[in-house]
């Protein structure tokens, strides 16, 4: 039991993460149907600015008092930016040309904006792993017979306020009614003065600025990185934007938190190397059984 | 433009079927250009690659399905050759000939291209891609873990060389030299493309071309879609079990890391490169990315380091590829070998585009 709750806490925060990218590829995929698979790539993307950052404050280690916010915020708002950015340019080179194509056409040309993306942060950083600077103090508080340490609570804290905020902003503000109306009917939207080019720039720029909080934050929380981390993490963050419902917010947050609990569940119980195989046959399931997921509402076959 | 038009119309007094035998004969006299093992294996493993693109060629070219994980495919053809023609069980082993095997493969991977279809087929496109991708990575990992019959991560072994032979009288048994299994796959080829030729124009190689415009005026045309979407599904992964027998006998050796979702994609931008759905678009694509991968990034790189440059081309590949599957897909998204259709298809905006505008001046002519 007490083995239980400990992966509960582990399962929870690494689903935090899983969250956070989750939420990149639902936002995408509600607003032009495009699974974008270079999201999980610019997620690494976010590690490995976060990392030159760090290395430009001349960070190599543990960060104390008010400049470990100062830190932080420098960093997680530069990863975000950049990462933003990237979204913005993949989006106006690779997609916008293939929006009115065979469905085929622009998912063939995120697999090669991937590969691409890879390989360049292949030429930048080398093909193998490197660590990232323990930058946040680590203490570890018992809570009865479960360990928590503090860069768990930081993920899972994080990822619950990014999504409440970007909750909010879709909800409550102008541009996030136009996402809504742009996801719903793009002709329409159109028709009332929507700037649909601008509305799908913005999603794109909202959703890989997420990706890189989470590269920022994955840095911190395995303390090493590697150019081809993206595509695991990305195809189990989509399993968990699929399983919690495409296209809406707070499902993107459930999977993630529900795959990050499955992968640990597995972990400890089975064993590590067959993580990847419940979570990818959670996905093929989802997709068999229910593939509007969770929350998600059915979609009628468009004509 | 005008160099070409000679050309064309002299290959055009040549029936279909002269063509085709002029192909194999130059193709069967390939490795006498350059004799040596190494080219021949590259060859035999180009000739492989042939294939597999064949094969995904009727799922993703004919039938318009998205599979991400074909790799898998190949996988469970080369393991089921593997398992089947080695010491690996028991004693002895068991050592089934090569050429049963060849459709015991394909049998099998049928079977598991039927069983992975029955359940996703009716899942939308893009779904259908992530449900394959994610088989195609559930399969590799299963043959890795599962190391008391697969051998793990070492893969299986000492594979058996196939034996031509005529009871009593002659055996032949294939040797170091590749030749053979170049025949071999050669022969395979010829047959991949007569049957796919056929198919092509068969009521279900139209019934696939027509799920692929549209699915939803297929269904109501009295296309039963999952059995026919299934029948690319096993047909597409059959092909893949031949590919796989093949390569698996020649390099005399499986493992889990040839399976990987590289190639699957790798697959994917051969025909993305040579033209979806058209038989001489996908083998040229084909033949493209294997000698750029095999023969001219490895000799690149040495040419480099010869003049003193330090630059290691081939990790570069992915790179190539992922250029190529974009830069197709937004500028000529047909394939430099398309056919004549699929063309007409993808242009069909333009097409109208261009006959509407054609209207507008009529029309505006005959205002004024």
């Amino acid at each position: 039991m007490d083995l239980f709750l400990q992966q509960v806490v582990n399962g929870l925060s690494l689903g935090g993460i899983y969250a956070l990218i989750a939420l990149g590829y639902t936002m995408v995929y509600g607003i032009i149907e495009l699974i974008n698979f270079a999201h999980g790539d610019v997620y690494t993307l976010g590690t490995f600015f976060s990392l030159a950052i760090l290395t430009l404050l001349g960070v190599t280690g543990v960060v104390t008092g008010p400049a470990l916010i100062l830190v932080v915020t420098v960093t997680i708002l530069g990863a975000m930016i950049l990462c933003g950015l990237t979204g913005v340019i993949i989006e106006r080179l690779a997609y916008r040309r293939l929006r009115n194509a065979p469905k085929l056409a622009p998912l063939i040309t995120a697999i090669g904006m991937s590969f691409i993306l890879e390989n360049l942060m292949q030429y930048w950083k080398g093909p193998s792993p490197m660590s990232f600077p323990k930058v946040i103090p680590n203490p570890t508080y018992a809570a009865g017979p479960i360990s928590i340490q503090a860069k768990q609570i930081i993920v899972i804290v994080l990822a619950v306020v990014l999504m409440f905020a970007l909750q909010a902003f879709v909800t409550r503000t102008r541009l996030g009614k136009a996402m809504r109306a742009t996801a719903q009917d793009k002709d329409a939207a159109q028709l009332m003065g929507i700037n649909i080019n601008t509305t799908i720039a913005l999603t794109f720029l909202i959703g890989s600025a997420l990706a890189g909080a989470a590269g920022f934050v994955s840095g911190v929380y395995y303390e090493s990185t590697w150019f081809f981390n993206g595509f695991a993490a990305g195809l189990k963050a989509f399993t968990a934007a699929v399983l919690g419902g495409i296209g809406n917010l707070a499902g993107a947050m459930l999977g993630g938190f529900l795959i990050g609990l499955i992968e640990a569940m597995t972990t400890q119980f089975i064993s590590d190397q067959w993580a990847n195989v419940v979570v990818f046959s959670v996905l093929v399931l989802v997709l068999i059984f229910r593939p509007s997921g969770l929350l998600g509402e059915s979609l009628p076959n468009k004509v | 433009m005008m160099r070409a038009a000679p050309l064309r119309s002299l290959t055009a007094k040549i029936p279909p079927l002269g063509k085709a035998a002029i192909v194999f004969a130059a193709a069967m006299a390939l490795p006498f250009v350059h004799y040596n093992g190494a080219f021949t294996n590259f060859l035999v493993t180009a000739g492989g690659f042939v294939l597999l693109a064949l094969g995904l060629n009727i799922v993703v070219g004919y039938a318009g399905l998205l599979d991400l994980g074909y790799a898998a495919f190949f996988a469970i053809g080369s393991y089921s050759f593997a398992m089947l023609a080695s010491p690996h069980f028991g004693a002895h082993g068991i050592h089934l000939p090569f050429w049963v095997l060849l459709f015991v493969a394909s049998g099998i991977a049928a079977v598991f291209g039927i069983l992975l279809g029955a359940p996703t087929l009716r899942l939308r496109g893009d779904y259908l891609a992530i449900v394959t991708l994610g088989f195609g990575e559930i399969v590799p990992q299963t043959f890795l873990n599962l190391s008391q019959w697969t051998g793990g991560p070492n893969g299986i072994g000492t594979l058996d060389k196939p034996v031509i032979a005529v009871a009593g009288l002659f055996a032949f048994k294939f040797g170091f030299d590749p030749l053979p299994f170049y025949f071999t796959v050669l022969g395979l080829i010829a047959f991949a493309v007569w049957l796919k030729s056929n198919l092509r124009e068969s009521r279900l190689g139209r019934a696939w071309m027509a799920i692929r415009e549209d699915e939803l005026a297929a269904a109501h045309m009295g296309i039963n879609t999952t059995t026919t979407k299934l029948a690319a599904f096993a047909m597409g992964a059959s092909f893949s079990g031949l590919a796989g027998c093949a390569l698996a006998a020649n390099l005399q050796l499986v493992s889990p890391d040839q399976f990987q979702f590289n190639v699957s994609i790798y697959v994917l931008a051969m025909l993305v490169l040579g033209g979806m759905g058209n038989i001489p678009g996908v083998i040229v694509g084909s033949l493209i990315l294997s000698a750029l991968d095999r023969l001219i990034l490895p000799q690149g790189t040495n040419f480099l380091h010869g003049i003193g440059l330090n630059v290691d081309l081939t990790s570069s590949r992915f790179l190539i590829y992922g250029v190529i599957l974009v830069a197709m897909m937004l500028f000529r998204p047909e394939g430099l070998i398309p056919s004549g259709q699929r063309k007409a298809e993808l242009h069909a905006a333009e097409i109208d585009k261009n006959a509407a505008a054609h209207e507008q001046e009529l029309y505006t002519e005959a205002v004024h």
